[in-house]
C-alpha cells in the first residue's frame, strides 16, 4: 500500500525519541493526505512496550527489530534491517531524524536503494511535478522544501522516479502533536536473524559516555539570542546571560557565533541547530540569515537589537531597537528590575 | 608494514562570507564572487591521515577531489601539508550531480587509485550541510563507515580505533580495514605547510592548467610526483546514467529567493524613555514577568 515509514530513533532511557514522535506527527497529517498508513521502524533493544508512546501520534503499524545487540546503534544493523524491510514494504516516503545516528543511517540506506534523499528539511509538503522532459505530471510527490546555498535561496526538492522518497529533518523543525489518544495500530515483530548477518557487526564498541541533555532551548519560554556581533568583546556573551538569567529565559546563539567558540553547538538556533517557538526572541547582533530564521520564526514576540537598520531579521521583528547591544542590554536588565518589582 | 589511505576533499565556495554580490540579480549563484576554499571538516580528515602517516611511516595518502580543473588548488595544498599523491576528478558529464551521483562517482575513482586500507573524508562541506557523501561512498564501496571522528585513539596494521562525536557524548569505536571515516570539526586542525615541500611540490600541476598555463608537461617524465592526475568520467569507469543529472534522483522543483514577509516593524532608538516603555509593555502582556 505504499505507505509512510517513519525511523524512531531509541534514547538513552529507552524512550522513542522526540525528533522521531515530531516525524510521526508530520508522517500522520502526509498519509492522511496521501490516504495511506504510518508505519514506524522501531529498532533496538528491549523496545517491545513502547507502542504506548507511538499510537497517540498516529502510527498504525510497528516494526519491531529487538535484538541485544541492535543497541546502541550500529550503522551495519541498523542499514540491513532498514534497507530489507523497505524492499519488502515499498514504502513511498521515508523520514529519519537529521541526528547523529539519522544523519549517519539515511545516506546509506538512500545509496543502496538508488534514492533520492534531501537533508535538513524545513518542511514537508505533498504536491504534484510537472516532468517537462517526459512532458507528463506526477501527483502526490512529497515536496522536501529546505534552505540551500547560504541561505540566499528555499530550494524545493523532488524525487520523481525513485522510491521511497526520503529526508531527514532535524529535531523541533515538525511539532509533536497527539493525534488521538484511543489510537491503537498493529504490530509487526521482525525474525531479526532473517535481517542481520554476523558480519554487520563488524565495528565493536569498546566505550560510551553519553550525557544527558543540559541545555535544552527547545522549550524555552524566553530567548536571548546572539549574533556574530555578540563575538567580538569576550564579555558578549556573558552579557546575554544575564539578561536571559533575570528575564527567566535561555540563551540562544547564531551559527556564526558558535563557530566563533562563544557558545555551546546545543544552543545554536536555525536549520542546522534548534527550532524555536518562544513567546519572546530577542535577538542582539543577529543579522538574521535565513537559516537562523528558519529556527525562530514562529517566535510570538521578536525583538531586534541592532545597529544595522537593514538587518534582514528587522523585517520579521516586531521591535527593532537601533543600537548597540553592548549598551542596551544593561539598560534593559535596569528596566526590566525596576518595573517587575 | 605501512597503511594506504585516501582523503576525499572538496573545493567549496566560502559560504561563511557570503557578500552582497554573492547573488546575481536573477537570484542565481554568483559563483565568480565567492572565494573557493579547502572545505574546512575535509582539513581535518587529511591531518588525521597524516597524523596516521606519523606514526606508521611509509604510509601513502592519496587525496581525491571532484571539481572543476582548478580544484587543483587544493590538491597542491594538500601535498604542501604532506599528502604524497592527488586526483582531481573532472568532467562536464558530472556536473548537477546530486549527492547519491557524486558518490558513485568519487567511489569509481577510489577504486582506481588501487588497494586502499583506509577513506578519509570531512563529515560535510559548507556548501551543502548534507553529510551525505561520506556514508553513500562507504556503501559503494561495501565497506563500514565510522562518522563524526574526532580524535585517533590507536592505529596499527590491522586495525584503527577512534572517538566519535555524537550530539551529547563521545563513543569509542574500534574497526578493520577497509573502512571509510568521516571527521568532525571537533577533531584536531590541520598542520600547517611544511617549508621543504613546498620547495618540492610548488610546481606540481594538473594537464588542463598545464594547457591554460603552457606549462611544459615534459617535467612529469623526469619529475612524476609534479603531476596531479586528472581523471574523466570514462576514466574511472562511470556509467553515464549513473552521473550528473541523469544519475541524480532528487530534481529541484524550484528555487526561490527568500521573501520576507514585512511584519510591522517598530523602530526604536535606545533612549531611556523608549526601552523603559518597551520593558513596561511587555510585562503588562505577560510575554515577561
Amino acid at each position: 500500500m505504499n505507505n509512510v515509514f517513519v525511523y524512531c530513533e531509541i534514547t538513552e532511557e529507552n524512550h522513542i525519541a522526540d525528533v522521531s514522535l515530531e516525524l510521526i506527527s508530520k508522517a500522520r497529517k502526509l498519509a492522511n493526505e496521501l490516504k495511506v498508513k504510518v508505519e514506524a521502524v522501531v529498532v533496538g533493544n528491549n523496545v517491545e512496550n513502547l507502542e504506548e508512546s507511538l499510537y497517540p501520534y498516529g502510527v498504525d503499524i510497528i516494526n519491531y527489530a529487538e535484538d541485544k545487540r541492535l543497541f546502541p546503534y550500529q550503522t551495519l544493523p541498523h542499514f540491513s534491517i532498514v534497507t530489507k524491510l523497505i524492499k519488502e514494504k515499498e514504502p513511498q516516503i521515508a523520514l529519519f531524524g537529521a541526528t547523529s545516528v539519522g544523519r549517519d543511517l539515511a545516506p546509506r540506506v538512500a545509496s543502496f536503494l538508488r534514492c533520492g534523499l534531501t537533508a535538513d528539511c524545513t518542511s514537508l509538503e505533498i504536491g504534484n511535478y510537472e516532468d517537462k522532459k517526459e512532458g507528463k505530471i506526477i501527483d502526490n510527490l512529497l515536496y522536501q522544501i529546505r534552505p540551500a546555498f547560504g541561505g540566499n535561496i528555499i530550494a524545493t526538492i523532488v524525487n520523481p522516479n525513485t522510491r521511497p522518497q526520503m529526508a531527514t529533518v532535524r529535531e523541533g523543525v515538525m511539532k509533536k502533536e497527539v493525534y488521538d489518544s484511543k489510537h491503537k495500530g498493529e504490530i509487526n515483530r521482525l525474525d531479526v536473524s532473517k535481517y542481520v548477518n554476523d558480519s554487520d557487526f563488524c565495528i565493536e564498541i569498546l566505550e560510551r559516555h553519553i550525557e544527558q541533555q543540559k541545555i535544552n532551548i527547545k522549550g524555552a519560554q524566553i530567548i536571548v539570542c546572539g549574533g556574530y556581533g555578540m563575538a567580538s568583546k569576550p564579555e558578549g556573551f556573558k552579557l546575554l546571560h544575564e539578561l536571559a538569567e533575570v528575564l527567566g529565559g535561555e540563551v540562544g546563539a547564531t551559527r556564526a557565533a558558535v563557530d566563533a567558540g562563544m557558545t555551546e553547538h546545543e544552543r545554536q538556533v536555525g536549520q542546522t541547530g534548534v527550532t524555536v517557538r518562544p513567546k519572546l526572541y530577542i535577538g542582539c547582533g543577529v543579522s538574521g540569515a535565513v537559516q537562523h530564521r528558519a529556527g525562530m520564526q514562529e517566535s510570538s514576540k521578536i525583538i531586534n537589537i541592532n545597529t544595522d537598520v537593514n538587518a534582514p531579521l528587522n523585517t520579521i521583528a516586531d521591535y527593532t531597537i537601533i543600537g548597540d547591544a553592548f549598551e542596551v542590554i544593561p539598560k534593559l536588565i535596569q528596566y526590566y528590575k525596576k518595573n517587575s518589582k | 608494514m605501512s597503511l594506504k589511505i585516501v582523503v576525499l576533499a572538496k573545493q567549496v565556495p566560502d559560504t561563511r562570507n557570503v557578500g552582497k554580490d554573492a547573488m546575481t540579480p536573477e537570484g542565481t549563484v554568483n559563483r565568480q564572487a565567492l572565494p573557493a576554499i579547502f572545505n574546512p571538516e575535509d582539513l581535518n580528515a587529511l591531518e588525521m591521515a597524516l597524523e596516521i602517516k606519523d606514526r606508521i611511516p611509509g604510509t601513502a595518502i592519496t587525496v581525491v577531489t571532484m571539481g572543476p580543473g582548478r580544484a587543483a588548488e587544493i590538491i597542491r595544498d594538500s601535498m604542501f601539508r604532506g599528502a604524497d599523491r592527488g586526483v582531481v576528478l573532472s568532467d562536464r558529464k558530472l556536473a548537477a550531480s546530486d549527492t547519491l551521483a557524486t558518490s558513485y562517482a568519487i567511489s569509481q575513482a577510489v577504486k582506481k587509485t588501487g588497494k586502499f586500507d583506509i577513506v578519509f573524508g570531512g563529515r560535510q562541506a559548507i556548501d551543502g550541510d548534507t553529510a551525505q557523501v561520506g556514508p553513500q561512498t562507504a556503501e559503494k564501496l561495501e565497506i563500514p563507515q565510522i562518522t563524526y571522528a574526532e580524535e585517533l585513539l590507536d592505529v596499527n596494521q590491522n586495525n584503527i580505533t577512534i572517538k566519535r562525536r555524537l550530539e551529547r557524548g563521545v563513543e569509542v569505536v574500534k574497526s578493520a580495514f577497509p573502512l571509510l571515516i568521516t571527521v568532525h570539526s571537533s577533531a584536531k586542525p590541520c598542520r600547517f605547510y611544511n617549508a621543504k615541500r613546498i620547495m618540492k611540490y610548488k610546481h606540481a600541476f594538473s594537464q588542463s592548467e598545464a594547457q591554460a598555463m603552457n606549462l611544459d608537461t615534459n617535467l612529469w617524465k623526469d619529475f612524476p610526483y609534479l603531476k596531479i592526475e586528472e581523471w574523466s568520467a570514462a576514466d574511472v569507469e562511470a556509467e553515464d546514467e549513473r552521473i550528473g543529472l541523469s544519475g541524480s534522483p532528487t530534481k529541484v522543483k524550484k528555487i526561490e529567493n527568500v521573501v520576507l514577509t514585512q511584519k510591522e516593524n517598530v523602530q526604536l532608538e535606545p533612549t531611556e524613555e523608549n526601552l523603559n516603555n518597551l520593558i513596561k509593555n511587555l510585562i503588562d502582556t505577560h510575554i515577561i514577568g
